[in-house]
């Protein structure tokens, strides 16, 4: 089976009075890819998220996970066991009052076995990086180890794919930066597919494919490197760049051409090199914090 | 400020009062409350307080946390001690009498009597909540009132709204120790003026304090709702209760106890 998430043809409001969140709009997302949503405040992406594991059902058209249509009421918790949803307030998701008992807290709904559980329960705490924390209370963890609490409470489940829905925005940077790298991990090692909505588009910038939204739509779909290319679209739809692409853009209007598919800092300073002293890069050299 | 608020009065420690059976401690706390009322002479009284004394001790609840319990209800048991002081009436003569106030040999030996079994009473239960933390507290409550979900009894759904109440306490205190310095920051004078000034000034913390709670409760609903969460039917638990010998063996020995304590009464005056 080649897709995993299908959306074909949605449409959605969440009252009579009000605009469509999203409108004739369809996606596909394919096993073990890493699609990221981008888009401006109210473009419709996070009601996007919620019709991916049936929290919100279309109106009109179907969303199928694998085979499944979201509107089977028989098979909703095999749909919400398939595709976990990690959310933007990691306090508002977590349940329980000690990290192991709040991951199990999935596994106990779905009445798994105690050994069972026990044996998921730590295998995914040590997926997500938590395994030293489990016996602590999840208000004595810093905000992104309470998030990949939560993300360890949702792969425990053993899903095939993960919807984060804004799941960095609450984040400082470290705790930003563990959470992708465990995000990552788990779509590169275990093959798990991941829809992540974000604003970041740092974060953006490392996935499989980009996928823009604006006003229910989608406006604009590629590789970071075809999206990103498109500065002023973007631009125009209240969007910003990767920093690095935006430096690049910029220069190319002050006179100084520039490749125009550069999305990360690393090859930002490479072609900076070249440019600068007529020589390839040498490797290993471009490594640049920014 | 609020952050330093304990919630509960769990003490942890490792003692085997501590690793008991949650269950166990339970019903026999409920056990020794009824039993402080059966045992209503002297000899039945000091086994209580032996009994505490060295629960206490096995505990290694420091001493000083006695008195930390038993300080607030203070004025309740002098009140109750001055109640049955003056309005006890025995048959024989009234040791002091003075104006309309008469105390009888019975007035005194009452007044002790009910004051004793208050403390005994709050010291007893507190031991109970030194030494269980609030979940496995919510965990046994559960499981034990678990009969009684077949008479439609919300058992599981009380659990659940206890667990999460104590999973969100810090998550709301720290919330508003936010509000109150925002607010703060907007010129409001939270920690001056009269008591009416003060209560008013409130308002403005409890409004935006209620307003996220239920923007939290909504948010945990989807998560919980994501997480195939769908009532108490066909639950697993991570952590299952089990009796062990030793909770019998306590559980025996507190029997043996209780029993003494009622026997005491054929042997022994009862008081009042």
């Amino acid at each position: 089976m080649e897709e995993m998430l299908k959306a074909e043809n949605i449409s959605f409001r969440y009252a009579e009075d009000q605009p469509q969140a999203v409108q004739g709009l369809s996606v596909k997302v394919k096993r073990g890819e890493f699609v990221a949503v981008l888009g401006a405040n109210g473009c419709g992406k996070s009601t996007l998220a919620k019709h991916f594991n049936a929290i919100l059902l279309p109106q009109t058209g179907t969303v199928y996970v694998e085979d499944m249509a979201t509107n089977d009421e028989e098979r909703l918790f095999d749909i919400r066991q398939k595709v976990g949803m990690v959310f933007q307030n990691p306090d508002n998701q977590i349940v329980a009052t000690v990290v192991e008992e709040d991951v199990a807290f999935a596994l106990e709904n779905l009445g798994v076995p105690q050994q069972e559980m026990r044996m998921r329960v730590d295998e995914a705490m040590k997926m997500a990086g938590i395994y030293k924390h489990r016996s602590k209370a999840p208000h004595k963890l810093s905000g992104g180890q309470k998030q990949r609490v939560a993300i360890a409470g949702v792969i425990a489940m053993r899903p095939d794919c993960l919807v984060l829905d804004e799941a960095t925005a609450m984040l400082d940077p470290i705790g930003r930066e563990k959470v992708m790298h465990t995000v990552h991990k788990l779509n590169e090692d275990y093959g798990i597919t991941v829809v992540q909505i974000t604003h970041y588009m740092e974060e953006a910038a490392t996935a499989d494919r980009v996928i823009v939204m604006s006003e229910g739509h989608v406006m604009l779909e590629g590789t970071p490197k075809e999206v990103f290319s498109q500065v002023e679209l973007l631009r125009s739809l209240h969007l910003d760049v990767p920093q690095s692409t935006e430096l690049c853009h910029m220069l190319t209007q002050a006179g100084c051409p520039m490749p125009d598919d550069i999305i990360d800092v690393d090859e930002c300073a490479a072609a900076l090199y070249q440019m600068l002293t007529g020589k390839p890069a040498p490797a290993g050299k471009a490594e640049v914090s920014v | 400020m609020l952050r330093d608020i304990t919630i509960g009065q769990h003490f942890p420690g490792t003692s085997i009062l501590h690793t008991m059976d949650p269950r166990v401690k339970l019903i026999l706390t409920i056990a020794y409350i009824v039993m402080l009322f059966v045992g209503s002479n002297p000899a039945g009284l000091a086994i209580s307080i032996v009994l505490l004394m060295v629960l206490y001790t096995v505990a290694k609840i420091p001493m000083k946390m006695i008195w930390k319990s038993i300080k607030p209800i203070l004025p309740i048991i002098l009140f109750t001690a001055v109640l049955n002081l003056f309005f006890m009436t025995g048959t024989s003569e009234p040791i002091f009498s003075w104006w309309i106030f008469k105390i009888y040999k019975e007035g005194i030996g009452y007044a002790v009597l009910m004051s004793v079994r208050i403390v005994c009473l709050i010291v007893g239960t507190s031991l109970l909540t030194y030494t269980t933390s609030p979940i496995v507290l919510t965990d046994a409550i559960e499981q034990l009132l678990h009969p009684f979900a077949k008479l439609h009894l919300p058992v599981h759904e009380l659990a659940m709204m206890m667990t999460i109440a104590l999973r969100f306490i810090p998550t709301l205190i720290e919330e508003t120790d936010k509000i109150m310095n925002a607010q703060k920051a907007r010129g409001a004078q939270l920690d001056s003026g009269s008591l009416k000034d003060r209560i008013k000034a409130l308002i403005p913390v409890l409004i935006p304090l209620f307003i996220s709670a239920f923007r939290r409760a909504d948010e945990l609903a989807m998560a919980m709702e994501c997480r195939c969460y769908h009532g108490g039917e066909g639950r697993t638990k991570l952590k299952q209760l089990h009796m062990r010998g030793s909770d019998i063996i306590i559980a025996i020995a507190a029997i043996v106890v209780f029993v003494a304590i009622g026997m005491s009464n054929r042997y022994f005056p009862r008081i009042g």
